[in-house]
């Protein structure tokens, strides 16, 4: 699975990735494939009502798509249903099992990894969409036996208590450290229409972290961490 | 979700013609919406044409204005200098939406696109208009606590949830689109429907219309010193509006000379409150004003069991925006003073 180049993408004004068959057919092999249990279940729960040919309505089936990332750093060249979200894929297909599965709507911040630098909900996205990124996960943060200094403050801060949102929290508070030094406002800064780079109070860090969710309640702890990773990206360490 | 397949294209009208060809074909972009949906069965294309590649996220000066580009990111709109500069309540507005992973992710053009929040909506076991025409309005004697006060009808009273679409309503915003016939302009308060007997048609746009751009005029941009978007939710961040309030002044010497206000949480669609501008226009920017002109916002609203409570906290919401509003700017040019 893993290689060791990313191929170009292929420039076409359209390019078919997957023409799909009919779901006519599909129920042909399903049903081959044991899946007549399941139609059948399907015909109970319609209440009986729908005919067989109205279940049978022309349907594509998902075709894997060819798809190129670079994850922490290794390349990978897969072939993909494109109905896999980024999370699933990096948890269930590239062992990759740091990124946690939490709401899986995009109402909790578990998932977040970093695509091409910059902080996303990985339950939100297709894999195939971001055919060519580049991605870091929670696995790629530290070098070798080395944490990363958000990693290591979130242990002296005790920034988690079960840990399952942990991981997001750390992917999303060093991009969210990256976006400071970008002079990004947020929604508590006082006057967006000043420019440049916004003092990193408490409240600007909760704001700024309000897209991970600690059932916990391990903030302060998460926000004593964020201030003093912040510090330290001051003084360039 | 349902299995679908998945299509690449890299210039506008190749987009266009590839939904044209597929009866229930969608554009995908950020997805943050689309994807959730779709894992609910609520939304199932069988075929999802993917915009990504268009050359349409850039942001610059158009006609004296800005041309938001539709796959501009909704976090690199906020925070584009010239947005912040010259339409500050287009930045507020954004920042008060979502979280940062998901404004990373979220286009311009698909945050208009977004679909309500309606509990009922989300959940295929209940009675939903918008999702299955017929079905009936299981929010309408429902638990209706975040549902429409203004423009619903016995058919729907979901909201549009976009903050970001607060603001556009409010600076008369443009919406660039492209179809089979060529290009098109559409006024930003024609952009969204009021749900009527159709509730399952959310806006204006052809199936097969992709939109290109959002255009702020050049005009909007004499409230920069003067805007205030105040979003009023359950928590402190990273939750909907119960009610939203984007409110847009231009004031010399205490009078003010123009003034834009726009309601979010409220209705099928963002809810430009002109009875209020009317009363602010050539008045004195004081907190009588605002008090009256906030009555006059609220004089039609209607509410159901459990979300009467807006309609008073709504005025103060209004009251406080244009308070700030009209107090910022005062701080702001006395610090440059």
């Amino acid at each position: 699975m893993r290689e060791d180049r990313l191929g170009p993408y292929s420039p076409a004004g359209e390019e078919k990735i997957a023409t799909g068959f009919k779901r006519r057919e599909f129920l042909k092999r399903s049903a081959l494939a044991g899946g007549g249990m399941v139609l059948g279940q399907r015909l109970l729960t319609d209440g009986g009502a729908s005919t067989l040919d109205a279940m049978v309505a022309p349907q594509t089936v998902s075709e894997k798509v060819a798809v190129r990332l670079r994850v922490n750093g290794s390349n990978y060249g897969l072939s993909l249903d494109p109905r896999v979200s980024l999370l699933d894929l990096l948890r269930e297909q590239l062992d990759l099992p740091g990124t946690k599965k939490g709401c899986n709507h995009g109402q909790c911040g578990a998932c977040t990894v970093l695509v091409n630098g910059r902080r996303i909900n990985s339950c939100l996205a297709l894999a195939v969409i971001h055919d060519g990124s580049e991605i870091t996960t929670v696995e790629g943060l530290a070098r070798g036996d080395e944490l990363h200094p958000l990693q290591a403050a979130f242990i002296r801060h005790e920034g988690f208590q079960c840990g399952y949102c942990t991981s997001g929290q750390i992917c999303s508070a060093v991009a969210m450290l990256r976006e400071v030094e970008q002079g990004t406002a947020s929604h508590v800064t006082s006057d967006v229409r000043r420019q440049g780079r916004v003092e990193l109070t408490d409240e600007e860090i909760r704001e700024r972290m309000s897209g991970n969710i600690c059932r916990c309640g391990a903030y302060p702890g998460i926000v004593a961490a964020v201030r003093e990773a912040s510090g330290k990206n001051e003084r360039g360490a | 979700m349902k299995p679908f397949a998945y299509t690449r294209v890299t210039n506008n009208q190749a987009a266009v013609q590839a939904v044209l060809r597929e009866q229930t074909a969608k554009f995908i972009a950020g997805g943050t919406n689309l994807i959730d949906l779709m894992k609910e069965n609520i939304e199932h294309p069988n075929q999802l044409v993917d915009i990504n590649r268009l050359d349409l996220a850039r942001i610059e000066e158009h006609n004296g204005g800005l041309r938001l580009g539709a796959l501009g990111r909704n976090s690199d709109t906020a925070n584009n200098r010239l947005v912040r500069e010259r339409y500050p309540l287009v930045s507020q507005a954004i920042l008060a939406g979502a979280s940062p992973q998901l404004r990373n992710a979220a286009t311009n053009g698909g945050n208009l696109m977004q679909r309500t929040r309606c509990y009922y909506f989300y959940d295929v076991a209940m009675p939903c208009n918008k999702r299955q025409p017929g079905s009936g309005c299981g929010a309408l004697e429902g638990f209706n606590r975040i549902h429409a006060i203004f423009g619903a009808s016995r058919q729907c009273i979901a909201t549009h949830p976009s903050d970001f679409c607060v603001a556009l309503a409010a600076l008369d915003a443009v919406v660039q689109v492209e179809g089979p016939q060529g290009a098109r302009s559409i006024p930003f308060a024609d952009f969204h429907r009021l749900p009527g007997d159709t509730p399952e048609i959310d806006t204006n746009l052809k199936r097969d219309e992709l939109i290109v751009a959002i255009d702020l005029p050049a005009a909007s941009s004499v409230f920069a010193a003067h805007s205030y978007y105040l979003k009023v939710r359950d928590r402190a961040s990273y939750a909907f509006a119960l009610v939203s309030v984007g409110a847009a002044l231009d004031v010399q010497d205490g009078t003010i000379r123009q003034a834009r206000v726009a309601l979010g949480g409220v209705a099928h669609k963002p809810w430009r409150a002109k009875e209020a501008e009317l009363i602010l226009t050539g008045a004195r920017a004081d907190e009588q004003t605002f008090r009256r002109a906030a009555g006059a916002a609220m004089q039609d609203a209607h509410g159901y069991e459990h979300n009467s409570f807006k309609i008073e906290l709504g005025k103060r919401a209004i009251v406080r925006a244009l308070t700030v509003a009209a107090v910022k700017g005062e701080q702001d040019e006395s610090k440059n003073e």
